[in-house]
């Protein structure tokens, strides 16, 4: 069986790891989007956070015996609240200049994070070992599936649209959208504008934790394992238009899905097909695909 | 006025008559290196300073031109002169077509696609031929500058080095002290305004983009000469943050900001290589005290104690 000569072992193969890929795109943007929603910043640090939850996972079964399971919940846990504490302690003094400098002060945060890690354990991955339940696949007939990917989209896939409805459609996504809108308004409401930054920021880079679990197994445990992937996401982030919620959702997946048939069709372009994307979308939208004006 | 141009006439007098002497007292490869980082860090401060555009995908303009004038020296055997003119170009060309599309977007969105074009120019960089991948192209002939001069001997060609950074320097300070400049500042302070003025703001953004990635193209191409050598450093987006560093370590739209940022990130990098790993954290660390407590830089907290521009 073939598609325009190409096997459809292989195609389907590709679109496998295409979604991955999208998973983790997605799961990182709509991070990033939440925090630029309120914070107006771009969140430079969100590889380095993404990272560090997979050696926060790694430390959990090393000194711990902690499996997946836990690691699930307590690294994003630990890394949303590292977060907290830089807001807390460096980022709240930049609100009052140029958002630009958000973006310089997670920037340095990156370096010294990256650096720290790379002293620590150089550059070379550490192993993460498939959780047992999570073992072993499905013959699909047409291609095998193993049960551990098809995990990470589904669950994915869950923890974006469960964001999403949280943003969307509850009573505390209209407080956090209201603050987005008009921070001075909301705060004259009573509510507690600056808490809600910090706990914003703390939920967007919890996101970026619970990637860094998912992929731990998948990739290995790496100090650098963030860095580049990070730039990637920024150009998925401007072609959804920052900000917008559902707008990281599907571009996310879209592009990984994109980035997999490339890699099928013309593979020389597999690494610059989502900057080629990113041109052609600000050349008709420059606000992005699912952005408003800027 | 006469009095704060004064200043930056003595500023100017006092840094030429340092870099001229310097080579006989400080290692001159050492130099060269930080005169190189010194123009690319003018050239983003162009853009930074004066029209208040955060670009965070110079290291294209570095590298690409680099690779262009590497190429033309080692495989067309061009002579440095126009080796040098034509990475630049290269660069100018490549600002056009990106400059076009990112001064659509503004603040961080302009930073963040000048970072994605960036990272275009460096998968292209990995995969095309003539860059050389992982391996760069080594062994650039350093040539005769002009047909008479050998850059071979270190002396000859930093005074080459210091001619093209000084020629640099001065289109910089020409272009923010003229009406261009003024009508730039315009923009970066309130752009509808200058817009209602009828001033055409695009173009205006777009001329200073190209002059910044033709400068930092003549900075890139130099360095290539210089160390006879066009690698994937150059285009990688850590280089993009290092300029960035450089420039706000010095001050921000300060003329002579980012020379003084760029000697003393270049010289942090020569004197402290056998910190190894530890020099990405005293990176990130300088960053991360810049940005809180620093912003106005070196030569901007000078220059407010001397209430005079520089």
């Amino acid at each position: 069986m073939s598609v325009f000569g190409v096997p459809t072992q292989a195609l389907f193969g590709q679109l496998l790891i295409g979604l991955i890929n999208g998973a983790f795109y997605a799961v990182l943007s709509l991070g990033l989007a939440v925090i630029f929603g309120l914070l107006n910043i771009i969140n430079f640090a969100h590889g380095a956070q993404y990272m560090m939850a997979a050696f926060v996972a790694y430390f959990l079964l090393q000194w711990a015996g902690l499996g997946y399971w836990w690691a699930l919940l307590i690294a994003p846990l630990a890394v949303g609240a590292l977060g907290v504490v830089l807001e807390r302690t460096m980022l709240k003094r930049l609100y009052h200049l140029d958002h630009l400098y958000g973006l310089l002060l997670t920037f340095g945060v990156a370096l010294v994070i990256q650096g720290v890690f790379r002293n620590a354990f150089g550059s070379s991955g550490l192993p993460y070992a498939i959780p047992a339940v999570l073992t072993g696949g499905y013959n699909l007939g047409f291609m095998f599936l193993p049960t551990y990917r098809a995990w990470v989209v589904v669950f994915s896939l869950v923890v974006c649209l469960l964001t999403w409805y949280v943003i969307e459609r509850t009573k505390l996504g209209s407080y956090l959208r209201a603050a987005t809108e008009n921070p001075a308004l909301v705060q004259a409401f009573g509510v507690n504008v600056p808490r809600m930054i910090t706990l914003t920021y703390g939920f967007g880079v919890g996101l970026a934790g619970l990637a860094g679990v998912l992929a731990a197994p998948i990739y290995q445990v790496n100090p650098l394992m963030g860095a580049d992937l990070i730039i990637v996401v920024f150009a998925v982030v401007v072609i959804g238009g920052m900000g917008s919620i559902m707008g990281s959702i599907v571009t996310g997946f879209g592009l990984g899905v994109v980035e997999g048939f490339t890699k099928v069709f013309y593979p020389e372009a597999s690494n610059t097909v989502i900057f080629v994307i990113m041109a052609v979308v600000l050349l008709i939208r420059p606000t992005g695909l699912f952005g408003r004006s800027q | 006025m006469a009095t704060a141009k004064g200043y930056v006439f003595v500023a100017f007098g006092v840094m030429v008559a340092l870099l001229v002497l310097a080579p006989f007292f400080v290692y001159p490869i050492f130099l060269m290196k930080a005169l190189c980082f010194a123009l690319f860090a003018c050239a983003f401060n162009l853009l930074i300073g004066y029209v208040g555009l955060l670009s965070f995908g110079h290291a294209a303009f570095l590298g690409s031109a680099g690779y262009a004038c590497a190429h033309a020296a080692k495989v067309w055997s061009w002579p440095p002169e126009l080796a040098i003119v034509f990475g630049a170009a290269v660069a100018a060309a490549l600002g056009v077509a990106t400059g076009a599309l990112a001064i659509r977007s503004r603040g961080i969105y302009f930073a963040n696609v000048t970072l994605a074009f960036a990272q275009m120019i460096y998968f292209f960089s990995v995969q095309a031929k003539f860059t050389g991948g992982e391996d760069g192209i080594q062994a650039v002939p350093r040539g005769t500058l002009l047909g008479v001069l050998d850059l071979q001997n270190t002396h000859t060609m930093y005074f080459a080095v210091l001619a093209i950074f000084l020629l640099g320097f001065l289109v910089v300070y020409r272009a923010i002290h003229s009406p261009f400049g003024q009508v730039l500042k315009a923009i970066r302070e309130n752009e509808p305004r200058a817009i209602s003025l009828g001033y055409r703001a695009e173009r205006y953004k777009l001329l200073a983009f190209v002059l910044s990635a033709a400068l930092s193209g003549l900075a890139g191409a130099t360095k290539d000469i210089v160390f006879q050598l066009a690698s994937l450093t150059d285009v990688h987006w850590t280089m993009s943050g290092e300029v960035v560093l450089m420039t706000l370590l010095g001050g921000l739209g300060t003329v002579f900001g980012p020379v003084v940022g760029a000697f003393v990130m270049i010289g942090l990098e020569h004197y402290l290589t056998q910190i190894g790993a530890w020099l990405t954290i005293v990176q990130g660390a300088i960053f991360v005290v810049c940005v809180l407590t620093f912003r106005r830089g070196v030569v901007g907290e000078l220059s407010r104690i001397l209430r005079k521009p520089l």
